[in-house]
């Protein structure tokens, strides 16, 4: 099993929440892992990029060479096509379709909707109004994950106890709510 | 984890996700560390926070309060090293530079107690002003060097570094980089903490101090001493001739770069390989890499301290060697696997036919429009940052001189550069904005202002002010009090709640010293006391305060 994942963002949105569950998830599965992570300046606002890679045999190196991952994993369209040339031929990009703008020029939205669904394998959808609906807006991160969970070579019960891993010290509800918006994103890329 | 290990010996151990900051730190509590040193700084600044964090250095009261600034926290560390116990201070690394004197130093005192000086370098500068190599600061205070290729190594690479500075009685390095810092991994660890060392004191007493005397005496035996770091390097357990069955290439892969090399070759690799990980160098396995191959290629992290090191000023080895001075590899920029690829592909034509893309890439349908559609996020300053309400202020302050100069500093509010504000002239190491503003004041520069956050202020700004103090200089400082350390996640500040105490007994006129809170209401007030100290001619001191917005939600959010 290998999976090499790019998870992109802005700095706040919460994609590294993903990358520790998948982490908690694949340690549990006695994966091997490495997640290269930025920290520091970038989060203020910018962009926010990790390199995620799950895999059954030892891993050699942190960053994943372009070309070569096998899903990109973004919050916001534009990031996930900041990250396109690190894509396989045969990979696939997972993104929420909503900009999030705090830029004063930000590219024309329909354009880089046009670019993504050119692109042979792609899942893209409004992930906060599916998080809306299913949990909570703020959940919108564990739509993502949930969308993206059909591609990665992790059962998703695993992954639903990752998520109460991580979630747990923060209450019951608080896990209730993110694998509520975990199922709901999964389900809505499936019936893709 | 050797497959052979008895299983009782499973038992005491636990496998767990560290980055490679928390691996380190982790290692030392797990070798009997007394007391942790820093002041934060990306990508170190994990180290001592896991230590803050963790239960059995608490429950054994190890040391893991901030210091003012790196060399205060060298020297903190070099203290406990003093009395015999296990010690480590870590940094980024133009915090080094900070901490220089002390740690060159401490390799002519010695250690006593093992110490690990832990400098975390940032090639891409992904977070920093430069991409200076540690590497070099170790050779030229002639201290062994440990460089992790793994999160496991810097795990592992504490206890032993520990051990070593004890049998070599010197500080030794850990260098670390930005890709090892903050990258997660399994690692497996010790479920429980080897005793601390007892207070012991030096055996050397004459060593610790160091008059001219002393110190002739210490250097020779400094230097004599670097065979004896040299045997380490050969026979350390980090450096590995690993040997391949293809002799038209041999590669010398450091820390991480050793990662890069072996992701080339998932098959495993041809090529005989030399991993290096602790230096000095150890020149007999160097050797034996060159007799078993034609040319030799340099891969390492960083500045080419290796290669260099091999090809002297008139590249006179006896084997070609290829990496970043001849433009196989880039001289900028942190290594990646596209580039090591590249690099060997150059090498080797026919790596790189068999590595060349058969498929067309997904992008290459949309790359035409790449450029028009993904266009750079800068960081920004937080809505809600007081930085924001005293640039606001002081652009309104200054707006009506024709030349006015403001000296920035090293923080958050450094992207008061940028758009919407580009509010500052310069950026160049912690406190330099106050020395800077004041050598401007003293060519004559009117207004010159000075910007620094409170905890930049008490790591370097506190003796740049007792200058301008001493000579009443016409200048305006701005200490923008946001009451943490704000760009590396909010640690406490040395500072907080003196900052006024600090700068009147430094001498500051109390007539000119100022506080007021940095809030969009405020925005008359300040601007009114920024425009007035300007047309004082003398030293004034404005102390704008705001709680961080990140850390007073936090705050809010513990009730």
């Amino acid at each position: 099993m290998k999976s090499d994942i790019i998870l992109a963002g802005v700095g706040g949105q919460g994609i590294l929440s993903i990358a520790t569950i998948l982490g908690a998830a694949a340690l549990r599965d006695n994966l091997h892992l490495k997640q290269a992570e930025v920290h520091g300046m970038s989060q203020r606002g910018g962009d926010v990029m990790s390199c995620l890679r799950l895999s059954s045999d030892p891993i050699a190196s942190d960053i994943i060479p372009t070309g070569k991952a096998d899903l990109i994993v973004a919050l916001e369209p534009m990031e996930a096509l900041r990250h396109i040339s690190w894509l396989s031929p045969q990979g696939r990009v997972v993104t929420s379709t909503v900009p999030f703008v705090n830029i004063p020029d930000y590219p024309d939205q329909q354009q880089i909707l046009d670019a993504l669904a050119e692109l042979p394998n792609v899942t893209a959808f409004d992930m906060d109004e599916v998080a809306k609906e299913s949990a909570t807006l703020r959940a919108s991160n564990m739509v993502l994950l949930g969308a993206a969970s059909p591609y990665i070579d992790l059962s998703p019960e695993k992954i639903e106890a990752g998520i109460a891993a991580v979630f747990s010290p923060k209450g019951e509800k608080m896990v209730e709510t993110n694998i509520a918006a975990f199922r709901a994103g999964r389900a809505k890329a499936l019936s893709l | 984890m050797n497959e052979n290990m008895p299983t009782d010996c499973y038992q005491t151990k636990v496998k767990r996700l560290l980055l490679g900051d928390e691996a380190l730190a982790l290692g030392a509590i797990n070798a009997g560390l007394s007391g942790a040193y820093a002041y934060p700084g990306t990508p170190s600044t994990e180290i001592l926070e896991f230590v803050q964090g963790n239960p059995i250095a608490r429950d054994r009261h190890i040391h893991s309060h901030w210091s003012s600034n790196e060399k205060t926290a060298v020297e903190e560390a070099l203290g406990m090293s003093f009395c015999g116990k296990r010690s480590m201070v870590s940094m980024k690394h133009v915090g080094l530079n900070v901490a220089a004197d002390a740690f060159v130093n401490s390799a002519m005192t010695g250690a006593n107690g093992g110490m690990l000086v832990i400098s975390a370098d940032d090639p891409s500068m992904h977070s920093s002003q430069n991409e200076q190599d540690s590497r070099f600061y170790a050779r030229f205070a002639m201290t062994p060097c440990l460089e992790p290729s793994n999160q496991q190594e810097a795990y592992d690479m504490a206890a032993y570094g520990f051990t070593l500075s004890e049998r070599l009685r010197i500080p030794v390095m850990v260098r670390l980089v930005t890709r090892l810092s903050h990258s997660r991994a399994e690692v497996v660890t010790d479920s429980t903490a080897t005793a601390e060392n007892k207070l012991q004191y030096p055996d050397n007493p004459r060593q610790w101090v160091l008059m001219p005397g002393n110190s002739r005496i210490r250097n020779r035996q400094l230097i004599a001493d670097q065979v004896k770091m040299v045997e380490e390097s050969a026979t350390s357990p980090f450096n590995r001739l690993i040997p391949g069955t293809d002799t038209s290439l041999g590669i010398i892969a450091s820390g991480i770069a050793y990662n890069y090399v072996m992701e080339c070759f998932p098959d495993g690799c041809p090529f005989t390989v030399l991993k290096i990980s602790q230096y000095p160098l150890p020149r007999k396995l160097v050797s034996e890499l060159f007799d078993k191959c034609d040319r030799v290629m340099v891969v390492e992290e960083g500045q080419p301290v290796i290669e260099q090191t091999l090809r002297g000023l008139l590249d006179t080895t006896v084997r070609p060697v290829l990496g970043k001075l001849d433009g196989y590899l880039p001289r900028t920029g942190e290594l990646t696997p596209d580039s090591v690829a590249e690099a060997i592909g150059k090498a080797l034509p026919s790596f790189a036919a068999k590595h060349a893309a058969d498929t067309p890439h997904p992008s290459d349908l949309i790359a035409g429009k790449l450029k028009d559609l993904v266009v750079p996020r800068p960081p920004a300053l937080c809505q809600g940052c007081g930085h924001r309400d005293v640039y606001a202020a002081l652009n309104a302050a200054l707006k009506d001189y024709a030349t006015p100069k403001v000296f920035g500093d090293i923080g958050c509010y450094t992207l008061g550069w940028l758009s919407p504000f580009n509010a500052i002239d310069t950026c160049l190491d912690m406190g330099a904005s106050i020395t800077m503003a004041k050598g401007a004041a003293d060519a004559g520069q009117h207004p010159s202002v000075a910007i620094i956050g409170d905890s930049t202020f008490t790591h370097s700004g506190m003796t740049g002010l007792l200058d301008a103090v001493n000579e009443n200089t016409p200048m305006t400082v701005i200490i923008s009090d946001n009451l943490t350390t704000g760009m590396t996640g909010g640690q406490d500040s040395q500072g907080t709640g003196k900052l006024e105490a600090i700068c009147l007994g430094l001498g500051v006129d109390p007539a000119h010293l100022h506080t007021i809170n940095s809030l969009p209401k405020t925005f008359e007030e300040m601007k009114q006391i920024f425009g007035s100290e300007f047309e004082y001619r003398g030293l004034s001191v404005i102390v704008a305060r705001r709680e961080c917005i990140q850390t007073a939600r936090r705050h809010a959010k513990k009730g």
